[in-house]
């Protein structure tokens, strides 16, 4: 593919078939258009659909009906809605802090070059291939007070009721979140590390300074898009823990891990109120829209791309 | 804007072939120095994440008296395999089936659909390709479990419901934004120089298409059709909201039916959960750098 023949020729066809090309280009339209079908009768249409929905009051059988702001008086009134609401945002928070320190150093770790490294490395990315139903029921057996890891370690203080304490039970949902997700940023941090130039260390270190300060001056800040990628995903991900904590607690011991996700399932498919359910669906898509647009500001412009991959 | 996509795709493609090996070593030296906290915290993590995985397999290999009896870490004494077996024996290979079938089924059409949407939005021009690319982008941001109340309305009115059909249809429709968003970094990168000349041969967009992008787009091809086959594979929601017949299973929801249905069995459920993992354990053994790569779908940047 050498440049000189590719270009003159090139450029005299482009030029004598500018129309031609232009014509060629926008016909390349109708390509999209399986594509555009799909993503507008299944995810565009829904969400409006779900917006009409909460205007209407629905059993999920039966025939739908107007309900006006009815489900919006009713759900806005509702302590539950509150209650799922600051559940949400606890377990957002509390996980981004849980997750995104350990996520760092493994990731850190991860990218150096010993073999004993890249052996745990195979092992930490286990989780990321289980299901959120399969690491669910393997950790409900494994906190059995009698059977599971309480008596096999002979640590008493892991025999607890896990699910039918209300704070128990949000700390563990916490910790098997951590766990199942961890590997996942462990290995986006991991890429992060690689990336970063190896000549910045050489200069760090004809300059004398130790590792620590390495890792504060120049592996922290040359991960500053990676933290913002890995937060974008944590944060908005955790929006959807719907399966594991349906699987682990089904929102309970009473309503005390019920987050929002969950919250408009049991509302819509148990309580077969699927106006209210919309209303929460509504709430949903409105925080994931607003978390996006605030954690893509906190990138800066230039890196819109970037950041609207991390969603 | 576009000058970050295209040095995001360059990062995703070594990512995903695993070039940056030299450049590995040279960090590792360094960074092999803050080896004694940091050591000691990767073998801690280890064992977090070691015990739940070892816990479940060996239970999965004790007889109910073994589980009973024993200490719970400890290895059993008499193995057996007749969990798996009564696992299999309540219809497991069903489920499986029908989460490869709805697996290939939302990930093939996703992939395909996708490849041609890039490839226009990249190569094409106009008004009405900025407005889909555009949409799309927006797709990114909004998260789309909270459409299921009209989807399951849809699916009802499609007559579709309780099919394998009706999970694959918004499957694919969910996983269209990111996966155009991957692959038109990438197809962007392909040196316009090559597109010249297969014009200048003659040859149809079309044609253009197939034998010019595809080839060369096919590491971001394997890597999102692994994300995308994971997160189908693995998906909880739609089939529990969609489905109810026992015979349409996907394997999520046959693990947690089972595990209601066999709760006094705690062996058994743990043989269905590790059954549930083998495919794609299999497939990390086979295949663990394009799986890893996959997993992030160019994220790790």
């Amino acid at each position: 593919m050498s440049n000189a023949v590719s270009t003159a020729p090139g450029s005299a066809v482009g030029f004598k078939n500018s129309k031609q090309t232009e014509q060629r280009k926008a016909a390349l339209a109708w390509l999209t258009i399986p594509a555009l079908f799909f993503f507008l009768v299944f995810a565009v249409i829904p969400l409006a659909g779900v917006l009409i929905l909460s205007f209407t009051s629905w059993d999920g059988i039966g025939a739908i009906g107007a309900a006006g702001l009815d489900n919006w008086f009713s759900v806005l009134a509702d302590p539950g809605l509150y209650n799922a609401l600051g559940l949400t945002f606890l377990i957002m928070i509390v996980s981004w802090l849980v997750q995104t320190p350990i996520s760092l150093l493994l990731g850190v770790f991860t990218a150096g070059s010993q073999r004993y490294r890249a052996a745990l490395a195979v092992l930490y990315f286990l989780p990321l291939l289980l299901s959120s139903a399969a690491v669910a029921i393997a950790f409900k057996a494994l906190l059995d007070p009698n059977f599971g890891l309480a008596t096999g370690l002979g640590l008493p203080f892991l025999a607890q009721d896990w699910l039918g304490v209300p704070h128990l039970a949000l700390g563990l949902v916490i910790f098997v979140i951590a766990w199942q997700f961890v590997p996942f940023h462990t290995l986006i941090y991991q890429g992060g590390v690689r990336q970063i130039p190896k000549s910045l260390y050489e200069a760090a270190q004809i300059d004398g300074a130790g590792t620590i300060k390495q890792f504060f001056h120049i592996t922290l800040p040359q991960l500053k898009y990676t933290i913002i990628t890995s937060s974008t995903l944590m944060v908005v991900g955790s929006l959807t823990y719907f399966d594991l904590i349906f699987v682990l607690t089904g929102g309970g011991p009473g309503n005390s891990t019920r987050i929002l996700a969950l919250d408009m399932y049991l509302r819509g498919f148990r309580a077969n109120l699927m106006g209210p359910a919309s209303v929460i669906a509504v709430i949903l898509v409105i925080i994931g829209l607003a978390l996006a647009l605030f954690l893509q500001r906190l990138g800066g412009k230039d890196k819109q791309g970037s950041q609207l991959e991390g969603l | 804007m576009s000058t970050v996509l295209k040095s995001n795709t360059q990062e995703a493609r070594t990512g995903s072939l695993g070039r940056p090996a030299s450049a590995k070593r040279g960090l590792g030296s360094r960074l092999g120095r803050l080896n004694i906290p940091g050591g000691l915290g990767g073998w801690i993590w280890l064992a977090i994440i070691i015990l739940p995985v070892y816990y479940v397999v060996i239970t999965s290999l004790k007889t109910q008296a073994g589980y009973f009896g024993q200490n719970p870490l400890a290895l059993p004494t008499e193995p057996t395999l007749e969990n798996y077996q009564s696992v299999l024996e309540a219809d497991f290979a069903q489920y499986f089936m029908n989460s490869a079938i709805v697996t290939l089924g939302s990930v093939i059409p996703t992939v395909l659909i996708s490849f041609m949407a890039s490839f226009a939005i990249v190569r094409g021009s106009g008004r009405f390709l900025k407005l889909v690319n555009g949409m799309f982008l927006m797709g990114l941001a909004i998260p789309l479990q909270a459409t299921i109340i009209p989807i399951y309305l849809m699916i009802i009115r499609l007559n579709l419901y309780d099919s394998l059909l009706a999970l694959m249809l918004p499957s694919i429709a969910f996983a269209i934004p990111l996966t155009v968003l991957i692959l038109s970094n990438f197809i962007r990168d392909v040196p316009n120089e090559l597109f010249e000349s297969m014009r200048l041969d003659g040859c149809s967009e079309w044609q253009t298409m197939w034998r010019l992008a595809l080839p060369l787009t096919r590491p971001a091809i394997v890597t999102v059709a692994i994300y995308n086959g994971l997160h189908v594979w693995n998906g909880f929601l739609l089939p529990l909201v969609l489905t109810q017949s026992p015979s349409l299973r996907v394997l999520p929801l046959g693990l947690w039916t089972f595990q209601g249905e066999f709760s006094v069995n705690i062996p058994a459920v743990l043989a269905s959960v590790v059954l549930s993992t083998l495919p794609i354990l299999v497939l990390y053994v086979i295949g663990r750098r394009q799986l890893l790569a996959g997993l992030t779908a160019g994220f790790s940047k």
